[in-house]
């Protein structure tokens, strides 16, 4: 019968197992052979090593046109996006049925976007390795990771020439793009405004200034995001500075500046998109938020929740439709960036989605034909010139270095 | 009979797949975090020992916190699920297996789902906080989510289960002849209890909190759905560092580390406590 | 040969008014707490989402959800994914750790401290790690992550759990009954089918049941490796950012529902294979 641990220590055999030996000879061999194998298995792996991105993409000074050229279009599409991104009717999705009638392209749509991080995670290994990714079209928000798929020449550039509807109808959202001024890559789907929402019940008076999210008098209920680009483009623009020429020494001002909002417990979290369950439930007075989570919080039973774009500015990022390296099908995807930059179809699109419309033309259609108001005259989906103009973009990182000066400072704010 | 060849062949595939995908991917951690470089240039194996102290300094405070938030959600289980299995494998009679079962039934349904619902509960006016407040019994401002309670709360939640399990075996498996002999030698029930039962039942107390523990230190879901800032716990640093940065070599230094704390932690734990394996009572 | 009795005819420990209210009360306590959650979700289930996402706002019952419940085509796919997975690594495993489980239960061999070490490091590694490792992995062999993946690192943790599992119940069996069928003249393997697997049978299936569920939930480890195919928790830990349906609240209440009843079969059983335990020679 076991002895309970009171009489272990005056126990005898106890103390001699305590206190001998506990390996054998052989158990001792039998390690060191195991740690031995162990080793060798390693070096063995790490003679391969980690391959880097370097040369993956394609030769500089490919003529794309001549290759633009002889593509033909396959009648076959695959898009991969984020969920809920697109219209959709009871499982199916009105505005790619319409696409696949009227050019005979059969889609498949993917939503296994989650957030750009993690997809760059997955795809980047396949396109180092030269191979498809297996889609044609692909939404990556601007940020460090468009800026390495266009810096490691894994996008093909885009024929403008098949898209007559981007020339006609696109407007300054889609075409004035501080990370693609050219617009080699990027053919605009939605973009978004970062900026202020805040609760009306829990807060009086106008908000139109960012102070609120670092006023001390709302500690513990100001959300703040978890995206570095965000939280770090936040701070530049507290202090007055233009983030798109701000410097190392802004960004640290900007760091220091939210090192201290967070030790004043001002903030609750750092969310990447729960800050709307958080600000629905109550949890949060006031928090940096995007335009179509607003938007949508207020059809679903929350009209109290009130999006504004402070004095300081906002931020405007994009979601935008490239064409990896190695897509099968590169005309199918001009067709699909050409289909929906037809009014008619981003109308449809866009009453559907709600966020920042690039096709300025689809507003009196949504308001006419589809006879909805609430998204046609919202600021929220067509911003005025105004709004626009104090929307700004996150400083661009556009080498390892910077992005991880950049990222150094404002990781440890986010994760401490 | 059967011949000596037999257990060898009979758990070689087993072995096989482990040894493949489970071994050999330690080992290749091994290897990722002596390396240097970075995406572009790729990554070579130089021995860099050096990142150990390194990653080790810079992320001690989630790496101690795990240990705190894991420690203490396993302690609340333990206390929370002895009394519950004790209940179940003594007195529930014939009905025990129904009451394992009704017990195990919430984890049927996908943990995603539970924690949403947990985020739901605990909100600042939801069903716990918001009853509260209304009695009067904590002030307005109080929160639950985004603290360590909350994530504690998470944490605890789900090793339920996992903590009744074991001990749940372990005390089925007492003789009751033994219990019954205590009695007869004028042992009270408490002294039944305390000196047959419980030490008895310790294997599969100390199953149950090796299972939990290790889960919960290496946990990192209920830190971000939960949590707030400053409740990061080192499963989160790992995923952000593998997925997000890319910076594999301080991934892999990470987990290395971690899983070797908790193997330290197991055979401290294992050599002080008992030398069975930790097998049988799981 | 002093009697162990199946606690079921056990002689009780005195019952006494801690045991009899106390204890009892906390311990329904308990399970009611641990089925909150579930509860609540099923609440939800039949609540009216204006914009097809679930909120936590009540906006009148609906049982509407349940028609509808396959209308959201990738949450669809990402529950057969998971079933898919689920079911296949499950038989997979079962059918890898069996033999090891008997081997370990019966016989004492030299490879055995070895592989009881690498279960039990399978058993303890944080998930993490498993799941990062095996990323690591797949990415230096230029493996392409997808359903097959998410397929072998399911079977590697499952694998254990079976092993764990399975040698319990095979160690709880009384050798002599197929010593004695080879007596009356049976052939090591006929005995073997005949005799031990019905007994071990309930092991086994538990073992399934078991890893069949640690599959379908697992989110870290398929996180790493899932590449862009997506099983149930992880469209649903995707779709939590803009919004879940609610399909999602009445898959989980289906599933949850249907888990009763595998449970409750799974119990009957259980109880057979009680009853060939017990035999005495």
């Amino acid at each position: 019968m076991r002895e309970t641990a009171k009489d272990l220590r005056n126990d005898p055999a106890w103390i001699r197992g305590m206190t001998q030996p506990r390996l054998s000879r052989r158990q001792v061999l039998k390690g060191a052979a195991g740690a031995f194998a162990g080793l060798g298995l390693a070096q063995f792996i790490a003679a391969c090593g980690l391959p880097g991105t370097k040369d993956t993409g394609w030769e500089e000074g490919f003529d794309w046109n001549a290759w633009w050229k002889e593509q033909k279009q396959h009648d076959e599409l695959n898009i991969a996006s984020w969920p809920l991104y697109i219209d959709t009717e009871n499982g199916r999705h009105p505005s790619l049925e319409r696409f696949s009638k009227k050019t005979g392209i059969d889609v498949k749509y993917s939503p296994v976007i989650q957030d750009n991080a993690s997809f760059f995670s997955q795809i980047s290994p396949v396109l180092q390795n030269g191979q498809s990714i297996g889609y044609d079209v692909i939404v990556m928000s601007n940020g460090w990771q468009l800026t390495q798929l266009m810096q490691n020449r894994w996008l093909i550039p885009l024929d403008h020439s098949r898209l007559p509807n981007f020339r006609k109808y696109a407007g300054t959202v889609a075409t004035d793009l501080g990370y693609d001024p050219d617009l080699t890559y990027c053919a605009v789907w939605q973009a978004g405004a970062t900026a202020i929402a805040y609760d009306e019940r829990q807060i009086d008076g106008p908000v139109d200034s960012l102070e609120i999210l670092f006023d001390p008098k709302y500690k513990g209920k100001v959300g703040m995001l978890s995206d570095p680009d965000e939280l770090g483009t936040v701070g530049l623009l507290a202090l007055g500075i233009e983030p798109e020429t701000s410097t190392y020494s802004d960004w640290k001002k900007s760091a220091e500046l939210l090192t201290r909002q967070r030790d004043q417990g001002i903030v609750r979290q750092y969310y990447d998109n729960g800050y709307i369950k958080a600000l629905q439930d109550g949890d949060l007075a006031v928090t940096q938020a995007y335009s179509g989570d607003i938007f949508q919080a207020n059809n679903a039973g929350y009209p109290h929740l009130k999006f504004v774009i402070p004095k300081e500015g906002g931020v405007l990022w994009r979601d935008n439709s490239v064409i990896p390296y190695h897509a099968a099908n590169p005309v199918d995807a001009l067709e699909w960036i050409n289909f929906y930059y037809d009014p008619e179809i981003q109308a449809i699109i866009e009453d559907w989605v709600n966020y920042i419309s690039p096709v300025p033309a689809a507003k009196p259609i949504i308001a006419n034909q589809l006879d909805d108001p609430a998204v046609a005259d919202s600021p929220l989906i067509f911003p005025s010139e105004e709004e626009l103009a104090r929307l700004k973009e996150y400083p661009m990182t556009e080498t390892l270095e910077t992005h991880e000066e950049w990222v150094g400072l404002f990781d440890p704010i986010i994760q401490s | 009979m059967k011949s000596r060849v037999t257990p060898y062949l009979q758990s070689a595939p087993a072995m096989l797949w482990l040894g493949l995908f489970f071994i050999v991917p330690l080992v290749a951690i091994v290897s990722i975090s002596l390396m240097t470089g970075n995406p572009i240039d790729g990554y070579t194996l130089t021995w860099n020992f050096s990142i150990f102290p390194e990653v080790l300094d810079q992320y001690s405070p989630q790496l101690g916190r795990s240990f705190l938030y894991g420690g203490i959600s396993t302690l609340l289980a333990l206390v929370a699920m002895y009394p519950v299995a004790y209940w179940i494998a003594f007195h529930g009679g014939r009905w025990k297996s129904l009451f394992l079962f009704l017990l195990l039934l919430p984890f049927l349904v996908s943990f995603i789902i539970r924690i949403l619902t947990w985020q739901f509960i605990l909100s600042d006016e939801g069903l716990v906080l918001g009853t509260l407040k209304s009695l009067g019994l904590i002030g307005d401002d109080a929160h639950i989510l985004s603290t360590p309670t909350a994530v504690i709360t998470g944490l605890t939640y789900d090793a339920l289960p996992w903590m009744a399990l074991p001990i749940y075996v372990a005390l089925e498996k007492i003789d009751r002849d033994l219990v019954e002999a205590a009695g007869d030698l004028y042992a009270s029930g408490y002294q039944q209890f305390r000196r047959v039962i419980l030490p008895l039942s310790a294997p599969g107390v100390y199953a149950g909190i090796l299972l939990v523990g290790i889960t919960n230190i290496g946990d990192y879901l209920s830190a971000q759905i939960l949590g707030g800032p400053n409740t990061t716990m080192i499963g989160n640093i790992i995923q952000t560092q593998y997925v997000q940065n890319g910076d594999y070599p301080v991934a892999s230094a990470l987990s290395l580390m971690l899983m070797l704390a908790l193997l330290v932690c197991v055979f401290v734990y294992a050599r002080v406590f008992g030398t069975r394996t930790i097998q049988e009572y799981s | 040969m002093a009697g162990r009795g199946t606690p079921d005819t056990a002689r009780p420990v005195r019952a006494r008014p801690w045991t009899r209210f106390v204890l009892p009360t906390y311990v329904f306590a308990v399970m009611a707490y641990t089925l909150v959650p579930i509860a609540v979700m099923i609440v939800y289930t039949f609540n009216k989402a204006p914009n097809q996402r679930l909120t936590f706002s009540w906006h009148g019952f609906t049982t509407e959800w349940y028609s509808k419940l396959f209308q959201v085509q990738d949450l669809t796919q990402a529950l057969f994914h998971s079933l898919e997975v689920a079911v296949i690594s499950s038989i997979i495993a079962t059918a890898l750790g069996t033999p090891a489980a008997m081997a370990l239960a019966r016989r004492k061999f030299r490879g055995r401290g070895l592989i009881d070490l690498v279960v039990v490091t399978n058993l303890t590694a944080p998930t993490v790690v498993v799941g990062a490792s095996l990323l690591g992995f797949f990415i230096a062999l230029s493996v392409p992550r997808g359903l097959l993946t998410i397929l072998i690192a399911h079977v590697a943790f499952n694998v254990a759990i079976v092993i764990i599992v399975v040698q319990a119940r095979v160690s709880g069996l009384d050798e002599s009954l197929e010593e004695a069928a080879a007596d009356l003249g049976a052939p090591p393997w006929v005995a073997f089918w005949k005799v031990t697997m019905p007994l071990i049978l309930p092991g086994i299936f538990s073992a399934f049941l078991l890893s069949f569920a640690l599959s379908i939930d697992d989110y870290i480890i398929t996180s790493f490796v899932a590449g862009q195919t997506l099983t149930f928790p992880l469209w649903v830990a995707g779709a939590v950012k803009v919004g879940i349906p609610p399909q999602v609240f009445v898959m989980g209440t289906l599933i949850f529902v249907s888990g009763v009843l595998i449970a409750l079969a799974s119990l009957v059983l259980q109880r057979w294979g009680d009853h060939g335990d017990t035999v005495r020679t």
